[in-house]
């Protein structure tokens, strides 16, 4: 009896922690997005979009910043995309397993961890000095395609992994050879999960500052780039230089300019959750 | 006489469709079949029974090398199909398996439409012409019996079908590939008792054009379908008849005590 009602209560109390907890984080991030809105919105119009950088906080605008995150963005993908599912279709469909399969396992587990600054210094010496790119778009997009590459990787794994045996058994009955059953089979099945995977991972990308800073991207260009070898700046390092400015307009074109990212962030994860349900509803 | 023999040697392999000789199977160092001498043969149905985790699974499973992937896996002895050993190290395994067919215990769809389903085996061998895979579809749907339930529905997703309708995709789509064995797992355990009437009905039709290996725990469906009936216990082939003389006269007490239910 007592038990019964010592459980119910803890049942409740539970419920209130969780409630709390949740109405916690939610706060939180209210007030931050905002007074971010309060004091960034009546500064985003469409010349703060496609103006380029300026001394004058009033003239200044994001355009190159914008450039080269997209910039950086397409060319992260080319680059991260094909790697990355490739390594995990390997791992995951033809990789027997063996000390060096379960090795490279755990490796790529833990790459997920590492700090990304440490990123920035394997590509300042890779790609900027070695492969001699310079501070170019290339080596910021191999950088951090390196940087995400740990987590296309797994989430393309997890994907895999969700497609039942079954789904490979039908295949194989069939005469199917493995590359056929990869290819026809396993990705489309798995293509929302891996889609989503990807999409989370870049948008990643477009927040990341430290190693950019670190390969030696600017945070004064002053034209977009016009080809993968030019230099750049993204908007977090933007961001990151107005912040750091003494004067209360290069503020609020922070706040403007951390309302577009937030808004590309947002888009990617739509984009993620729209193919998401789409394949799910496809599959029924 | 030379000529003879020779002659003879060829109607009794084309008798015996399948022959397992001394066949050993580990799975690392655990032996799951224990050295079985077996002939099966052409255009009969013959079924697997035994106690689950005896080896049926394993033993039917040699004949299109879908134990290969499996980890741990080995085998000792010979498989032929036809005469020819399937396990010979030119053979190619993909070929092997249009020629063998397999339905599982739990139909197992592609989450794509009807006709991407049946169309499959042979597109992945290079058959583009659209006419004729059309017109194979048709003929494989109309073969299992769900053309009529199905044709209106054809660009629809596989999922949507009942249990029983996706298993009889499942066997439309292997016959699609023009198999001429088929093996089947426990093809109707997961099924309801009208579905799996018509599954049987349908297997029974099968035999002529093809040779079918059916595993199943049903002794009624192996009585009802089967020609011939072989008994497995613990990896091994106890015994192997007729079905009509295995369900009536088993020479084994083992077999006995198996099929009035006395243990397994
Ligand atoms: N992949 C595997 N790895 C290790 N052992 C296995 C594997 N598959 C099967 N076995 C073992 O081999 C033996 C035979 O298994 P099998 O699946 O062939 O039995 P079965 O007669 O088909 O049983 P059921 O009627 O339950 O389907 C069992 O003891 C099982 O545990
Ligand atoms: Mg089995």
């Amino acid at each position: 009896m007592n038990n019964i009602r010592t459980n119910r209560l803890k049942d409740q109390a539970f419920k209130f922690w969780g409630i709390a907890c949740t109405f916690l984080g939610l706060i939180l991030l209210t007030i931050f997005i905002g007074s971010i809105l309060i004091d960034g919105l009546q500064r985003i119009d469409w010349d703060f979009i496609t103006s380029l950088p300026s001394r004058k906080a009033e003239r200044a605008g994001i355009y190159t910043a914008l450039m080269g995150s997209v910039w950086i963005l397409v060319f992260t993908t080319i680059i991260a995309l094909p790697l990355g599912i490739a390594a995990a279709i390997y791992l995951e469909e033809y990789a027997k397993e063996s000390r060096l399969s379960s090795l490279l396992e755990i490796n790529i587990s833990n790459l997920a961890g590492v700090p990304s600054i440490i990123y920035g210094l394997l590509g300042l010496e890779v790609f900027v000095r070695i492969m001699e790119m310079g501070a170019s778009v290339l080596a910021g997009s191999f950088t951090l395609a390196l940087l995400i590459l740990p987590i296309v990787i797994v989430a393309t794994r997890e994907s895999l992994k969700a497609v039942p045996k079954s789904i490979r058994d039908a295949s194989f009955a069939l005469g199917a050879s493995k590359w056929q059953t990869v290819s026809q089979q396993l990705l489309p099945a798995s293509f929302g999960g891996i889609l989503t995977g990807v999409i989370l991972a870049l948008s990643r990308a477009v927040g990341e500052t430290a190693p950019l800073i670190v390969i030696g991207a600017l945070a004064y260009v002053p034209f977009a780039p016009e080809s993968p070898m030019d230099e750049f700046s993204v908007l977090p390092i933007q961001i990151f230089n107005w912040i750091s400015r003494p004067k209360h307009g290069f503020e609020v074109n922070a706040a403007a300019a951390i309302i577009v990212l937030l808004l590309i962030t947002f888009i990617l994860n739509g984009i993620a959750v729209y193919f998401r349900n789409r394949w799910q509803s496809k599959l029924k | 006489m030379k000529e003879n023999k020779d002659i003879l040697d060829k109607t009794l392999k084309r008798k015996h469709k399948l022959q397992a000789k001394d066949v050993k199977v580990f799975y690392d160092d655990f032996m799951a079949i224990k050295g079985i001498d077996m002939n099966i043969r052409a255009n009969k149905i013959t079924a697997f029974i035994g106690p689950s985790g005896c080896g049926k699974s394993t033993f039917l499973r040699l004949f299109n090398r879908m134990n290969d992937y499996v980890d741990g896996f080995r085998m000792e002895g010979e498989i032929l199909i036809d005469g020819e050993n399937i396990y010979k190290k030119k053979v190619n395994v993909e070929q092997l398996r249009k020629q063998v067919g397999m339905v599982f215990q739990k139909p197992n769809p592609f989450p794509k439409s009807i006709y991407e389903n049946v169309a499959y085996g042979l597109k992945i061998q290079g058959i583009k012409d659209k006419a004729f895979l059309k017109d194979k579809v048709e003929e494989s749907l109309k073969q299992v019996g769900l053309w009529n339930e199905v044709k209106e529905d054809i660009n629809k997703s596989a999922l949507a079908l009942s249990g029983g309708q996706q298993q009889r995709l499942c066997i439309a789509r292997t016959l699609a590939v023009e198999p001429s064995i088929i093996l089947m797992d426990e093809p109707t355990s997961a099924l309801d008792p009208i579905s799996t009437a018509k599954i049987e009905e349908l297997i029974y039709q099968l035999k002529e054009k093809y040779t079918i290996v059916i595993v199943t725990h049903n002794m009624q469906q192996a009585g009802r379908i089967s020609d011939y009936t072989a008994f497995f216990y613990m990896g091994e082939l106890i015994e192997y008849d007729k079905s009509k003389k295995l369900f009536t006269n088993p020479e084994k007490q083992q077999t006995e005590n198996y099929i009035t239910g006395r243990f397994g």
